[in-house]
């Protein structure tokens, strides 16, 4: 009669290959529509691949002039319907300008007119423009070595979760000293913080910036130097430390393609939080999101999906099965985009309502869960934020709690609590004393997951199996009405969100027969020329 | 009202407690340094109770020690709750009363602030501190901008649904970034509306010293810990001596 025990909640395989099958029915049409269109922060990604890079005087990105005067140009002719590479290259074959930069100075000065070539001349303009973006995947493929090297050569972090620490000072030349020591203080992770107002910028800002709100800018050149400094920190300390950014907002797939091309480790990269969070549209998110998750492959990226803000706004005990729903859907759309478990970075949190009883065991219910339905995937597990008060001592022992659950249910990413979280961005004592809780868990009960089983029919196995089911019918519900749907109708942290509003909605385009983007074409085939 | 010191253990004992990092590496000049810190705070004696070096430039201190400060609080000014505190029920019937329609109150986060938990907490219908948001309030309309909504935007929104309260929220802020946003806000509505017609301005966050309402050209200032009933209250109070 009695069979084997499956993994520490008992959960029939059956029951998850459901959920997932669900969530890949829920997804597909997601993705064919993703695959019918394009947008500017797409093609703008693909002329930086192309090696495009820079600013005007007042600071417009040159793919930002570039992009909108072939828009502007080929307005009656279909616009952005039909990519930029092609108008694009063929004004460079035409000899209107010797390279992509001098091309973009033209056209912003209006010297220049674009069209939409045919026959010959598109095919020309195809493989030209193949060749330039396929150099610039090189040097992803180059920097992915690159890491791989250096952490062969200085070691990975010494155990799991690996620890991730922010940094947020606005001013990347205090981020640096500051991302050093978190690195020297244990930290496996660093995150630069994004200035809040960045996801709704419709450009990457350029160069090394100073001013920022609540964080720093996220740019090509501020990447760059963090990644030269931790490389300093890596040898020192003789483990490769991980960075980490954003790619998300308006210009996710351009942030993904410059995060390939200076090495940037980890990337925040959610298929729906822009869309609930930020007011973006639902169409220009997944368009975006599809492109930024190849980049991401290719480039070996871990990223980090962003379920834990469900329970910032949702109730976690009440919305714990939307975190598993998100979580699959996240999944379906990672791997579909060409990314591998080890890359699946899947979020959740320990946000329930240290009032609630059981609190504790709820968590562990919720946190096994993500663990045993995603086995191979390094769940980010993220810190309380929602019941954080005042009372720094209160939070300082929720935050062992936290630790505590991350330990005791193999977590593989574990974002440092601060005791002052909501009180000050965290000062260098506040991190010391994370650490030190985190370091006092770790060394104490690292290993108790080992012993760790749950009772058969108890409390955390009823519970998660109870998640389970309620993310099953959530699917269910998703695939009768359509995704799209069911974030206008918002199932997904309390936000309604139509798919014909939003922000950068004027920025997504159906995709014309004619269509080419180099950049689509190399990732899909994993090609280098 | 007599003068009070602080509670440690004794009446009268005085005593608090003080952490803090120097930037110099620990050594017992260090010790020596932190304690003069702590004298100097008005602590005598002062307990050193914990030195910690965190790397090799800073060091965390934990001081223990009796104050020679009294408090008086009757010299204290604070912005007492002036307005009768009123049950969603009272609430609804106060709006029917005195505007015989329904209330609409307008939410946002203004500014680059992202942090919506604010104005979440005082709006949605999930609530805050086991008290119901303003949603739950049949007779009001809330209409919540979310977050990152700039100044224009929430004006014209508020035209719009002739909002009777504005409700704005800043949490994350750098450089008193909420106190000139506010500012900002405030301006915007006095230029765009009649005096008497302007709705009620209400600013909230962890980071307001409430008395500032004056200063900073809004009708009421709420700081941590505010409950959406004391919102709901507040403005059924106003409005109800408006209307009258």
């Amino acid at each position: 009669m009695s069979r084997p025990p499956r993994g520490k909640l008992d959960l029939d395989p059956a029951t998850v290959r459901h959920a997932r099958s669900l969530a890949r029915k829920a997804g597909r049409p997601i993705v064919r529509m993703a695959q019918e269109h394009t947008t500017v922060a797409v093609e703008r990604a693909t002329l930086r691949l192309a090696g495009l890079g820079g600013a005007d005087e007042e600071g417009t990105p040159w793919v930002n002039r570039l992009a909108d005067t072939v828009r502007a140009d080929l307005h009656d002719d279909g616009g952005l319907a039909h990519g930029v590479a092609l108008p694009v290259w063929d004004a460079l074959l035409r000899g209107e300008a010797e390279d992509l930069s001098v091309l973009a100075q033209k056209a912003a000065a209006g010297s220049v007119r674009f069209r939409l070539p045919e026959g010959r001349d598109a095919q020309r303009a195809r493989t030209a423009s193949r060749k330039a973006v396929a150099a610039g995947l090189r040097t992803v493929d180059r920097r992915r070595a690159e890491r791989d090297r250096m952490v062969k050569r200085h070691g990975d972090a010494p155990r799991q979760p690996w620890i991730y620490l922010i940094v947020a000072t606005g001013d990347i030349y205090e981020d640096i000293p500051q991302a050093q020591q978190a690195a020297r203080e244990g930290a496996d992770v660093i995150a630069v913080i994004r200035s809040t107002g960045q996801s709704l910028l419709d450009f990457v800002p350029e160069g090394a910036t100073r001013e920022g709100y609540a964080g720093t800018y996220a740019t090509q050149e501020n990447f760059r130097l963090m990644r030269a400094a931790l490389d300093e920190s890596s040898k020192e300390l003789g483990r490769y430390v991980r960075l980490t950014n954003y790619a998300s907002g308006l210009c996710m797939p351009e942030i993904a393609a410059l995060a390939g091309l200076e090495r940037l480790d980890m990337m925040l990269n959610d298929s729906m939080y822009g869309i609930l969070f930020r007011d973006i549209n639902p169409v220009r998110t997944f368009v975006d999101q599809r492109f930024s998750r190849q980049v991401h492959a290719r480039a070996g990226i871990i990223i980090n999906t962003g379920e834990d803000n469900y329970l910032t706004t949702a109730d976690a005990v009440e919305a714990a099965h939307t975190v598993t729903t998100s979580q699959l859907l996240n999944e379906y759309f990672a791997k579909e985009a060409g990314l591998e478990d080890w890359q699946l970075g899947l979020g959740h949190a320990f946000e329930i309502d240290p009032a609630v009883p059981d609190s504790f065991r709820l968590e562990l219910a919720h946190a096994l869960l993500a663990r045993e339905v995603f086995p191979k995937a390094p769940l980010k597990w993220m810190p309380p934020t929602r019941h954080m008060t005042g009372d720094v001592f209160k939070g300082n022992l929720l935050d062992g709690f936290f630790n505590l659950a991350g330990a005791l249910t193999g977590q593989g990413i574990l974002l440092v609590g601060m005791m002052t979280e909501a009180v000050v961005t965290p000062w260098l004592s506040d991190r010391d004393i994370a650490l030190q809780n985190v370091r006092y868990v770790m060394d104490a009960a690292g290993r108790l997951h080992e012993d760790f089983h749950p009772t058969p029919g108890g409390f955390i196995q009823q519970r998660a199996h109870q998640v389970l089911a309620e993310s099953i019918e959530l699917l269910d519900q998703i695939v009768d009405e359509g995704l799209l749907q069911a974030i206008a109708d918002g199932t997904f942290g309390l936000m309604k969100r139509p798919a014909d509003a939003g922000r950068g909605l004027d920025g997504v385009a159906r995709k014309s027969e004619a269509f080419y983007n180099p950049a689509t074409d190399l990732l899909e085939e994993g090609a280098t020329r | 009202m007599t003068v009070l010191v602080p509670y440690g253990d004794t009446t009268g004992d005085g005593m608090v407690q003080l952490s803090f990092t120097l930037p110099m590496p620990h050594s017992k000049v260090a010790e020596g340094s932190a304690v003069q810190l702590a004298n100097k705070m008005g602590m005598d004696p002062a307990l050193l109770v914990h030195a910690k070096p965190m790397g090799p430039d800073f060091t965390f201190f934990v001081v223990y020690g009796r104050v020679n400060h009294v408090v008086d609080p009757s010299q204290v000014q604070v912005v007492e709750r002036d307005y009768p505190l009123l049950t969603p029920k009272e609430v609804n019937a106060a709006v029917k009363r005195s505007l015989r329609r329904r209330l609409t109150v307008v939410g946002a986060c203004i500014g680059t602030d992202a942090h919506t938990v604010g104005i979440d907490a005082i709006l949605n219908i999930k609530g805050f501190a086991g008290e119901k948001g303003l949603e739950y309030y049949r007779e009001l309309k809330v209409v919540n901008l979310g977050a990152q909504v700039s100044v224009p935007q929430l004006v014209e929104r508020a035209r719009a649904e002739k909002a009777d309260a504005v409700l704005v929220s800043q949490v994350v802020t750098q450089r008193d970034a909420h106190l000139l946003n506010t500012r900002e806000m405030s301006a915007a509505f006095r230029e765009s509306y009649p005096a008497d017609r302007r709705p009620l301005l209400i600013v909230g966050g962890p980071r307001f010293d409430e008395t500032m309402a004056g200063e900073l050209g809004v009708d009421r200032v709420f700081g941590r810990g505010t409950t959406p009933g004391e919102v709901a209250s507040f403005i059924a109070h106003k409005l109800a001596r408006k209307a009258a």
